[in-house]
């Protein structure tokens, strides 16, 4: 146990390097010097002279060698400080504070939907193989998956608009003064943008657990005399809930993409939005800054992940 | 799986015991059909796609581009059978274009993508130690970005254009085929005819292009199939968002942007051009995972 985890934290650690690298090196492909980005303004015919061109650089560092920009990035970014947004001069902390919140609320709660749906489904149709059912929760599994997150989206909201007369909210509800109309105005973002890994989810289940029944020790359990659900719960789901875990681990990254997508057409003030926004304004230290953001969620999520797979799974443990 | 089987003509009996002729590409699409209906349904979708891609400017029936002000939001009717869209061009002409340029990007990016994946994975299985240490640990360091992040900062550094697009999503493609490649790599390199060609003195290089390469391309098409289906959603979503193909150009993606305006007035808006995307991406889909059952069912899970 204590050798794999030890191994797998130490591969995190240089990933995380490597990413912080991508992104300091993807940011440096910009055409153009930062200093002179900003000044010119966001429309491009701003005047300024020489000197402040030469003060700015100094004041954002962009004057230093390139390694000692990157050392200082780090070492600001494991101070908590992520720099100012090119465009409004403001913390990045700040921005991101406000509206990381939201994401991760709207990620947690489609995951989880997804989860609750997809389970059932995925037993009901594996119990109940080949019969409408199961006919039924595939369609539902194959369509859900090639179906483009944005494009549910907007099909829920012609749905709501023309059946409910629905508006986008204006403001979204904090989920701590108002939990049940943050709720309200969450759910059918999270069921687009949880909607394919529902799909998903559904499908691992259904194939682990048409796996699991063929195993000695489902037939062992009802040779004894078990009551069918103990059988499914308790003896075949646990073993399916390995594969399912697996999936659900690596669509996390997958899952924080798509509320880029989902987030600016419901309109919710989360990470993803703001990344939109700040790729149309050009503000690229504040793309830096979620981009990296989402990356390290990303590199935790799938290390907490393979934590609890080991843990699940002895087999991996001592392999 | 099954055996791939001849017919038995006067040719198979001539031969030596033992030697059978190699089926026909015919012989094997009918066996491919029979065997896996629903792929062989997602391939004829996806050759009709092809088909309507290239013949495009003789299957639409209107100019994509050209706007017309009496035909705004018009509503589905013999001349425009799938209506009209918010600058009144034909949305049935745009979908046909737009046809053009999912195929485009999903296929040149897919072939970019997984053929460096397919030369880092092989490179790196084969020398292993500290080559493959590094390699995988910088796919992993690129795995951190989810698909649309990471095309969505390429995009952003590097400007809206088709070329951009591709780039961008073929880096997207580069580390999960590398990484199911080396783990096809490790095991063919340990095979007895590697260990011949190594015994007579062939070069690191002559063995990977042509023992072990050759091995490799039942995966490659595998890996490619799949991943079209994907590039094809990425490329619709970055459209959607306005910073893949410029907006002047007919794409599916780019025609669902600001059409949660006309949900009300116009849904074939719309519904046409994601109804679009998911008919293909389902199609692919089923194509991709019938050749990798046909083809390679080691890799059942790995996608």
């Amino acid at each position: 146990m204590n050798l794999y985890v030890v191994k797998r934290l130490l591969l995190f650690v240089p990933t995380l390097l490597l990413v912080t690298i991508i992104v300091f090196a993807l940011m440096r492909l910009i055409p153009g010097d930062p200093a002179y980005l900003r000044l010119i303004g966001a429309d491009g015919d701003a005047e300024f002279t020489q000197e402040q061109l030469e003060d700015l650089q100094a004041q954002l560092g962009t004057d230093k060698p390139l390694v000692q920009q990157y050392g200082l990035w780090i070492w600001d970014m494991l101070r908590g400080d992520l720099g100012l947004s090119m465009i409004h001069d403001t913390p990045i902390v700040d921005d991101i504070k406000d509206r990381l919140p939201v994401t991760i609320e709207l990620t947690i709660l489609s995951l989880a939907l997804a989860t609750l749906i997809a389970v059932p489904l995925g037993v009901i149709s594996a119990v109940m193989q080949d019969s409408p059912a199961d006919y039924a929760s595939r369609i539902i599994a194959i369509a859900g998956v090639a179906m483009p997150n944005f494009w549910l989206a907007i099909l829920i909201i012609i749905f709501l608009v023309n059946f409910f007369g629905w508006l986008a909210p204006l403001r979204y509800a904090d989920l701590w003064k108002d939990p049940l109309t943050n709720l309200q105005q969450l759910i059918f973002p999270a069921i687009a943008l949880g909607f394919y890994n529902m799909a998903l989810i559904a499908r691992v289940t259904r194939s682990a657990m048409l796996e699991v029944f063929r195993e000695d020790y489902i037939r062992t359990a009802r040779s004894k005399g078990l009551n069918e659900r103990v059988v499914i719960v308790r003896h075949a789901l646990k073993n399916a809930s390995l594969p399912v875990l697996t999936i659900s681990g690596w669509q996390i990254g997958r899952l924080l993409a798509g509320t880029v997508v989902i987030e600016k057409i419901f309109l919710v003030p989360g990470v993803g939005r703001l990344l939109i926004d700040s790729i149309f304004a050009r503000d690229f230290t504040m793309i830096q800054a979620i981009v990296m953001i989402v990356a390290t969620m990303v590199l935790l999520l799938n290390l907490i992940v393979d934590l609890m797979y080991g843990w699940i799974d002895p087999r991996i443990r001592y392999a | 799986m099954a055996v791939y089987r001849l017919d038995q003509g006067e040719d198979a009996l001539s031969l030596p015991s033992g030697v059978r002729p190699k089926p026909t590409v015919w012989q094997n699409l009918v066996k491919f059909a029979k065997d896996k209906p629903l792929g062989a349904v997602g391939g004829a979708i996806a050759i009709l796609l092809i088909i309507v891609a290239i013949f495009a400017p003789l299957i639409a029936p209107h100019n994509p581009r050209i706007t017309n002000h009496e035909a705004v939001l018009a509503e589905p009717s013999s001349e425009m059978f799938l209506g009209g869209d918010q600058l009144g061009r034909d949305v049935f002409s745009r979908l046909v274009y737009g046809a053009q340029i999912s195929l485009l990007v999903g296929i040149v990016s897919v072939l970019f993508g997984v053929t460096i994946g397919l030369a880092v994975g092989l490179v790196s299985g084969y020398f292993g130690g500290i080559v493959d240490l590094g390699a995988q640990r910088v796919m992993d360091a690129v795995m951190a970005f989810p698909a649309l992040i990471l095309a969505l900062s390429i995009m952003a550094v590097m400007g809206a254009s088709i070329i951009n697009v591709i780039i961008a999503l073929s880096v997207v493609f580069v580390p999960g085929a590398a990484r199911t490649i080396r783990s096809q790599a490790l095991s063919i390199k340990e095979m007895d005819y590697v260990l011949a060609a190594r015994a007579i003195g062939a070069s690191d290089a002559r063995i990977m292009i042509r023992h072990m390469a050759p091995n490799l391309v039942a995966t490659y098409i595998v890996l490619a199939t799949i991943s079209l289906g994907w590039a094809i959603v990425v490329e619709a979503s970055l459209s959607f968002l306005g910073v893949g193909v410029p907006p002047s150009v007919p794409t599916w993606g780019g025609m669902l942007t600001g059409a949660t305006k006309y949900v009300e007035t116009a849904w074939w808006v719309a519904v046409f051009p994601g109804l679009a995307i998911a008919v293909v991406v389902f199609a692919w889909n089923l194509l991709g995972d019938a050749l990798r059952d046909v083809l390679d069912p080691k890799l059942r899970g790995a996608s």
